[in-house]
């Protein structure tokens, strides 16, 4: 009796975890949590709409984020972590400009932010559809 | 790239209402409509908002 009590705990949470997967895919890679459900149009569309919009900020000149100086860069900061493993491999090949020197900068910098947040919500989809509140 | 405001505005509506668009809606086809939606919102409320700014600085 306890060891079935234990199996099925075990279970449990090992689906869990599966559960999780696309929500972390999808912030890791855009539209990876629906290549992972194998949803391969939607994917495609939402992979090329974010990782789309992340380079035409950088094409701009786009401050890519580094650290806090003030409360406002948090905002940015967290903006830009959306975009997962894309902010990670810019950062790490010295992309983005570190200040915005010129009026598309600025635009290529709230591109980068929104890129991320959208990244966010296609992940967040990602994940309805995993746990069946999205019809699939 | 230097892209004009407006044609920054265009691009930023597509990107974002192609994932509004996917996210928001269930079938392919309220995918498609509620994009094209929202782009047209983005699209217009940048024009409209656009001119009174315009007028106002008159």
């Amino acid at each position: 009796m306890a060891t079935e009590t234990k199996q099925n705990a075990a279970a449990s949470s090992a689906a869990q975890k599966i559960d999780y997967l696309p929500l972390i895919a999808g912030w890791l890679v855009p539209g990876g949590g629906h290549f992972l459900l194998r949803k391969w149009g939607r994917g495609a569309l939402l992979a090329a709409s974010i990782v789309g919009m992340f380079a035409c900020g950088l094409a701009m000149q786009g401050k890519l984020y580094s650290g806090v100086q003030d409360v406002l860069d948090i905002l940015g900061l967290a903006g830009d972590l959306g975009n997962g493993l894309l902010f990670v491999v810019a950062r790490v090949a010295g992309l983005g400009a570190d200040q915005v020197m010129v009026t598309t900068a600025d635009y290529g910098t709230k591109f980068i932010g929104v890129a991320g947040l959208l990244n966010i919500i296609a992940a967040v989809d990602a994940h309805r559809l995993r746990n069946g509140r999205k019809p699939l | 790239m230097h892209p004009s405001h407006f044609a920054a505005v265009l691009l930023f509506a597509l990107f974002a209402s192609t994932v509004f668009g996917i996210t928001q809606r269930d079938t392919p086809a309220r995918m498609f409509r509620y994009g094209v939606y929202c782009f047209l919102l983005f699209v217009g409320s940048a024009i409209v908002l656009s001119w009174l700014m315009f007028l106002i600085a008159r």
